[in-house]
């Protein structure tokens, strides 16, 4: 605001690596105002990280009384290799959990969406930020968890190849992707109808069967088995964990891979064409 | 005190409206189940014209008032020129852009401030929100905060910026609204409602910034308030609107003259008891004075009576109080150029 000054005009076109640096820059701003926010809901965060922590455990316990009950084990799983996928899901599971869908309802009805439309940054930026704000805070407290139920229920890891080692962790960034686009676009719907929470519950529902949080995707019955292996949503919890736990050959593990990268990319494409749409239904009815 | 509009040589528009129309979708049943059960396997729509036509043109630096009862169609009309809504019909172009395209180059030079939603994070100081402001913004460090330290300045934020925003008074939550919708410089301003609900001091506070702001920076202010106290501070130019259409656009001092057709004659009578009815219609009676309602054309010759038929200390003649002009206006429910229509 100079004395009788031009005023700043933004800049028209951006390089490329200046562009990218604007958004990291967007990124930590993101971040850094996330965390301060939720470090004002401590106790929240923690009772939520419980209910990350609580559903593998029960899942857990049952199919160890489960495999128990039927001489030791079931489908190939005994207590040990149970423990060893439901303490891995724990984790992939904390990586790509998103709350989304149940923040866009509130965002829509009061209107707290309007100046997120105006900024000229897209808002998906904003909520990847605040996703893994919420998973760095909680990151100090899962991990030993994780260790300390390590120990109780003394899971059995397969020993990982070295490639499907290497592979784990582009699986889980797209396991990360795919799931958030996937749920960000679900969460548009909330720009058509202001109702959602039947959607959420189907999708939450679809989610925990087919994604293999109830039980390991070869323990399904048939028919839910196959669903699964057409749908995408093992790719956002049950792919990463099976790398993990050193089930597949190797030549699975890159076709999964392959596929998972796939679904990315067509999430983020759905994405892309429905937030357009989304946006223009918004300038359509007002905001 | 010529308008931008009487030089037509002037520098080009910032902001053009042309023949702008929107028009809404509303659903509508009757109350009761029946008719909710109804509603389900058919559902009757009505296309309501919220803004229906508006056309004018805004010039660098301009501050434009926007006036209107609510419903009236002022917040389309600026979520329009803001990029927020399509325009049904017409064009909207402000900066040289379409508002709806949201350009971030447009995003970046505009800003939106509405008195009921917060842009602000709730739960964190502002200081934080302004931060992230900056980054989303590309705001250059150095001028980020010598920005900062000028609204700083001019709104007396030191003391705020700490607070968790929650813990702030809704006076001092606007004034952090307002320096957050302007630390990225905006050359227009789109302010729909700045100062609802705010006390007097907190509203003459935000008012007299934003005439300063827009003298340092020749910035463009369109804004829609419901105070008149907003508008005759800041605004030499208001548009009127009215179920969505233009009903006036021109200088605030001319308003009423086109658009009432009484003067109003305040007198003091020496002697309070003295009876002022047979020269007008009196609308207001205070100790020691009485305000008349008397047709424009008649107030000189009314007055030229008063003075020599009653003994008094004082007479003036006025237009009567713009709050006046407004409720008018608005509580006869009817445009006054389409009189022509109207029964009896």
């Amino acid at each position: 605001m100079k004395e009788g000054g031009r005023l700043a005009q933004g800049p028209g076109t951006v390089p490329l690596a200046g562009a990218a640096r604007s958004l990291w820059d967007v990124y930590r701003a993101e971040f850094r105002t996330s965390v301060a926010v939720q470090m004002q809901y401590r106790a929240a965060q923690l009772i939520w990280l419980l209910g990350t922590v609580l559903g593998p455990v029960v899942y857990l316990a049952v199919w160890s009384a489960v495999a128990a009950a039927s001489g030791g084990t079931v489908g190939g799983y005994d207590r040990h290799t149970f423990a060893a996928y439901y303490l891995t899901l724990m984790l992939v599971n904390q990586v790509t959990f998103t709350w989304i869908m149940y923040e866009f309802q509130g965002r829509i009805r009061e209107g707290s969406f309007t100046p997120l439309i105006l900024r000229p940054v897209h808002p998906i930026h904003g909520d990847v930020a605040d996703n893994l704000a919420h998973k760095a805070l909680t990151l100090a407290v899962l991990l030993p968890t994780a260790a300390a139920l390590a120990v109780a229920f003394r899971p059995a890891f397969r020993g990982l190849p070295p490639l499907d080692a290497l592979l784990l962790l582009p699986s889980l960034v797209l396991a990360f992707v795919l799931r958030f686009a996937v749920e960000w676009t679900l969460a548009l719907a909330a720009f058509w109808t202001v109702r959602t929470s039947a959607l959420n519950g189907l999708y939450e529902g679809v989610l925990l069967f087919l994604s293999g949080q109830v039980a390991p995707l070869p323990l399904l019955p048939q028919p839910l088995r196959a669903l699964a292996d057409v749908l995408p949503f093992r790719f956002m919890v049950a792919f990463p964990v099976s790398l993990a736990v050193g089930r597949p050959l190797p030549a699975a593990a890159v076709l999964g891979l392959s596929a998972q990268a796939l679904w990315a990319a067509a999430a983020v494409a759905a994405l892309l064409v429905v937030w357009r749409a989304a946006v223009r239904r918004y300038a359509a009815v007002g905001g | 005190m010529a308008s931008r509009r009487d030089a037509p040589a002037g520098p080009a528009p910032v902001v053009v409206a042309s023949g702008l129309t929107r028009l809404y979708a509303v659903s509508e049943r009757e109350a009761g189940l029946a008719a909710a059960l109804r509603s389900v396997l058919r559902r009757s729509v009505r296309q309501v014209r919220a803004v229906d036509g508006v056309t004018f043109e805004v010039g660098p630096g301009e501050i434009v008032g926007f006036l209107g009862p609510n419903g009236a169609g002022k917040t389309t009309t600026l979520k329009m020129l803001a990029g927020l809504l399509h325009p049904t019909e017409g064009r909207a172009e402000v900066l040289g852009h379409a508002p709806a395209e949201r350009r971030p180059e447009f995003l970046r030079q505009i800003t939106l401030v509405t008195g009921q939603r917060s842009q602000l994070q709730w739960d964190i100081p502002a200081a934080d929100s302004f931060e992230l402001h900056r980054a989303v913004y590309r705001i250059p460090p150095a001028r980020y905060r010598r920005i900062l330290a000028d609204l700083d300045a001019m709104l007396d934020l030191g003391p705020l910026l700490g607070k968790p925003v929650r813990n702030l008074s809704l006076g001092e939550r606007m004034k952090c609204e307002v320096a957050a919708a302007l630390l990225h410089e905006p050359r227009v301003l789109f302010l729909d409602e700045p100062t609802l609900g705010l006390d007097v001091v907190a509203q003459r506070r935000i008012r007299s910034f934003l005439a300063d702001y827009n003298r340092r920076t020749g910035a463009t202010i369109l804004l829609t308030s419901h105070y008149m106290a907003d508008v005759q501070a800041l605004c030499r130019r208001v548009i009127v609107i009215h179920h969505g259409r233009l009903l006036f656009d021109g200088l605030l001092e001319a308003l009423a003259g086109r658009l009432l057709p009484h003067k109003v004659i305040v007198v003091q009578p020496s002697d309070p008891a003295a009876d002022l009815r047979p020269y007008g219609e009196v609308t207001e009676r205070a100790p020691g004075e009485v305000t008349l309602r008397v047709p424009r054309a008649a107030a000189p010759a009314v007055a030229a009576r008063i003075l020599a038929e009653v003994a008094v200390d004082d007479v003036s003649i006025l237009d009567p109080p713009i709050e006046d002009v407004v409720e008018q206006i608005f509580s006869a429910g009817r445009a006054p150029e389409s009189g022509a229509g109207l029964r009896p």
